[in-house]
């Protein structure tokens, strides 16, 4: 099974009765998992934040629980955990944390194991698969043992990555009730301030606990020259590289076991420290005078897989260089990229096709498939940076624009994911401050980037069961935007959505335009019949191009010079029919009616 | 290289082929043989067009889950230009086992990049041990796409360390529990792969 498979079977296992997410990659598929199991109560929260503190509540009551986000989720979670942290957990509080070390699908890439620092929590880091099943379940005995929340740091690496796991039963765990205690559970300044002396002790304890705690396992070799303190999959990769070198494999890493680490530094010849990303424990332990290697040869950002190791580490091997690591030849780096881009159909593609056709916006964007329309053909977004900044950011942009820019219109692209999590707080605030702002709101009722996942905007929750939707034209009303500037429209009717577009673009304070259909790729989407070109009718003018579906390609160009005297660059398309579903975009901007329906459906 | 050096496979293609379902099929089939396995996948955003690789490495105990450029025993290309932009992973008598279907995304169909004009040229020009098999046409033949699949999997299945039936009873073991119907059809896909390779 994958690592979040793991992790899921392993709270399971663990008698863990509440599991709460949002999805984020690499993480999604623990709470996935969950569902599938009795005995428990797994829910997709609307943000990370609210996922946390779903599990503090259960906490407190004395039920094992676990929420799952991933690096960034955490971030949005802190608030609560820099304070859960002096209440302590009472039930089992075991935090996976995914890190998207290597960036496939995220911002940015950070490091989660500051927060262990931070926060003064403990940090379990498993390797793989295996161990991540068996320390997710230590953890809610150390969470119980220490009364604290543990963090489980995962890497895309483990979450999914398969490997063989070896599974055991459940053991239920009778929640131990509530108990009243304002003093621990009211963090007022009085209160708090007698919780953080604790919260110091509690560390020490964990100290001396991971000073002999399995989990930190010397892995012995006979070449003593290096010798590796490293933690998580970084150890496989150590080990991979490095066969007989001694290495001393940290998986309770935080608070950092020092004796430890001096004591089996004094047992080689040159300390190397190997961390996917940050140099924490290299810091920890530079403070402590011990001479060492780490980021001075290593990367700090991506995976330490072992040829990068075998490279970063060659000033120290010398000759003892593994077998030459071969360089991409040159014919490799003639290969044209291969970006994502949105999918045959999206709902999405009028949406951009539009922007990229009207002047003068500032398009903020947002976290989701829609991040997308910044690449080719549409260009239509300026920035992206967190779940919900493009609300914020439009009226930043509207209240912070200068003279040159007065020309200028506003426009945020979010999806209802998105929006739920973290943007309907930036609707407000533009509705109550009055901005100039053109929200455009992709709903298409589910969580897209990360598989289809639901949401309170798709009318079933995690199990699939029917659950209230939400209405965004009345929330949007009711959260203060004039109702005549509440639109709902389909994007698949292009004319309708490009005029609205242009009209509230043009007015002045805050609209918001709804998009109405479904992923694709989900059980929402129903295909029609599929279009095909009649190449004889196709004029070349490749307006159906800008739409952007992956289904259109050009079959051959021409460059011919206009009465005007202009070249312009012709492009003959032909629709890959077997991929089209029929969602009639391309057809409205084709002016000679070239576009029409295939005779048959075809596989 | 010594004897208890997993075996590395690489699976390269494009999102929506069937490369991590062709992956997992070999992932298990290892798993059945016994064998310590691991399977990795850089999909990042796949399901929209982008490129997916998926690693599978099996032995007596497999560390790392990634294979490391020039350490693959045998690449499984579902698209010829992707075949070529990972073929540097093969290890020098590594073997790769390419389906000649070209898909061109929208920046190459548009005129941005140039698709290679004679990928598989390339790649034997590199030294590279090179299968070629046109999976798409055996699967149309067929009459169902979707056979693809099981056609490059039947076209690596003599390249394995394990017996090639074995692997077989492993693709049609998934499709008698999932669609049983489907079980004669993906048979004939996978001897007409092994025939092909």
């Amino acid at each position: 099974m994958s690592g979040n498979e793991a992790v899921a079977r392993a709270a399971w296992e663990a008698g863990v009765r509440v599991a709460a997410a949002y999805p984020g990659t690499p993480s999604t598929e623990i709470l996935e998992a969950l569902a599938g199991y009795p005995d428990l109560y797994a829910e997709w929260s609307v943000n990370e934040k609210v996922s946390l503190e779903i599990a503090i509540g259960a906490s407190m009551m004395g039920s094992r629980t676990i929420c799952a986000m991933k690096h960034v989720g955490l971030n949005v979670a802190s608030d609560a955990l820099m304070t859960l942290t002096l209440t302590g957990a009472a039930g089992g509080l075991v935090i996976a944390i995914a890190d998207d070390v290597g960036m496939s699908s995220s911002q940015n890439e950070q490091d989660s194991r500051h927060w262990g620092r931070f926060a003064h929590v403990p940090i379990l880091e498993p390797a793989d698969a295996q161990e991540s099943h068996a320390m997710t379940k230590l953890a809610f005995e150390l969470s119980e043992q220490f009364e604290t929340p543990v963090l489980v740091r995962l890497t895309s690496r483990i979450c999914h990555v398969k490997g063989v796991v070896t599974t055991g039963e459940r053991i239920a765990h009778e929640p131990a009730g509530f108990t009243k205690d304002p003093q621990r559970w009211v963090m007022v300044p009085a209160h708090a301030r007698n919780r953080i002396p604790l919260m110091f002790e509690r560390e020490e304890k964990l100290r001396a606990a991971a000073e002999t705690s399995e989990l930190n396992l010397l892995d012995d070799g006979g070449d003593r020259t290096l010798g590796f303190v490293t933690s998580g999959p970084a150890y496989l990769h150590v080990r991979e590289a490095f066969p007989d070198a001694p290495i001393l494999k940290l998986g309770f890493s935080c608070p950092l076991p020092l004796e430890r680490i001096k004591a089996f530094a004094g047992s080689v010849e040159t300390l190397v420290v190997v961390e996917e990303s940050e140099p924490l424990m290299e810091l920890e332990l530079r403070a402590a005078g011990l001479p060492l290697v780490g980021k001075d040869l290593l990367p700090r950002q991506g995976e330490l897989t072992p040829e990068v190791l075998e490279r970063a580490l060659a000033p120290l091997t010398g000759a003892k260089l593994a077998p030459a690591v071969k360089e991409p030849p040159t014919l490799v780096s003639g290969v044209f990229p291969r970006p994502p881009t949105l999918c045959v159909a999206c709902p999405h593609l009028g949406v951009y096709f539009s922007l990229s056709r009207i002047k003068k916006l500032v398009i903020t964007g947002d976290i989701g498939c829609y991040t997308l329309g910044a690449g080719h053909p549409w260009n239509a977004l300026d920035s992206t940076v967190c779940m919900g900044a493009s609300l914020p950011m439009a009226l930043g942009a509207d209240k912070g624009r200068g003279e040159i820019d007065a020309d200028k219109r506003m426009v945020a692209v979010i999806g209802d994911s998105t929006f739920m999590h973290m943007g309907m707080q930036g609707l407000l605030d533009i509705a109550y401050n009055r901005g100039n702002v053109t929200v455009l709101l992709l709903d298409n009722r589910t969580v897209g980037m990360t598989g289809g996942q639901e949401n309170p905007g798709s009318g079933r929750d995690l199990y699939g069961n029917e659950a209230p939707r939400v209405d965004f034209a009345k929330l949007a009303e009711a959260i203060g935007v004039p109702s005549d500037r509440v639109h709902v429209v389909d994007p698949y009717e292009l004319p309708t959505l490009f005029k609205l577009l242009r009209e509230e673009t043009r007015k002045d304070g805050p609209s918001i335009i709804i998009t109405n259909q479904p992923c694709v790729l989900t059980d929402n989407y129903e295909p029609r019949v599929a279009l095909k070109v009649e190449p004889e009718l196709c004029t070349g003018c490749s307006n159906c191009l800008d739409v952007g579906c992956p289904a259109i390609s050009v079959t051959r160009s021409e460059t011919v010079v206009k009465p005007s005297g202009k070249e312009k660059e012709l492009k003959f398309v032909t629709i890959e029919t077997a991929a089209c579903t029929g969602c009639n975009l391309c057809q409205k901007t084709c002016a000679p009616d070239a576009i029409v329906p295939a005779a048959e459906r075809l596989r | 290289m010594s004897e208890s050096s997993p075996t590395n496979i690489l699976v390269v293609g494009v999102g929506g082929q069937g490369v991590m379902t062709a992956a997992e099929i070999l992932a298990e089939a290892a798993l059945a043989e016994g064998f310590d396995v691991k399977k990795t996948e850089v999909a990042g955003m796949a399901q929209r067009g982008g490129m997916v690789t998926s690693h599978i490495r099996f032995g007596e105990r497999v560390l790392s889950p990634s294979i490391a450029p020039g350490t693959a025993d045998i690449m499984v290309g579902f698209e010829v230009a992707e075949a070529l932009r990972w073929c540097h992973y093969l290890r020098p008598e590594g073997v790769a086992m390419v389906n000649t279907l070209q898909l061109a995304p929208p920046v190459v169909s548009v005129g941005l990049f140039d698709y290679p004009e004679d990928p598989v040229g390339a790649m034997v020009k590199a030294g590279i041990k090179l299968h070629t098999v046109d999976a798409g046409e055996i699967a149309r033949g067929l009459g169902d796409l979707r056979l693809v699949n099981t056609v490059m999997l039947g076209a690596i299945a003599d390249h394995l360390p394990f017996p090639a039936d074995h692997l077989r009873e492993r693709i049609l073991e998934r499709f008698r529990e999932r669609k049983p119907a489907l079980v004669p059809v993906n048979e004939q896909a996978f001897e007409a792969g092994r025939k092909a390779a």
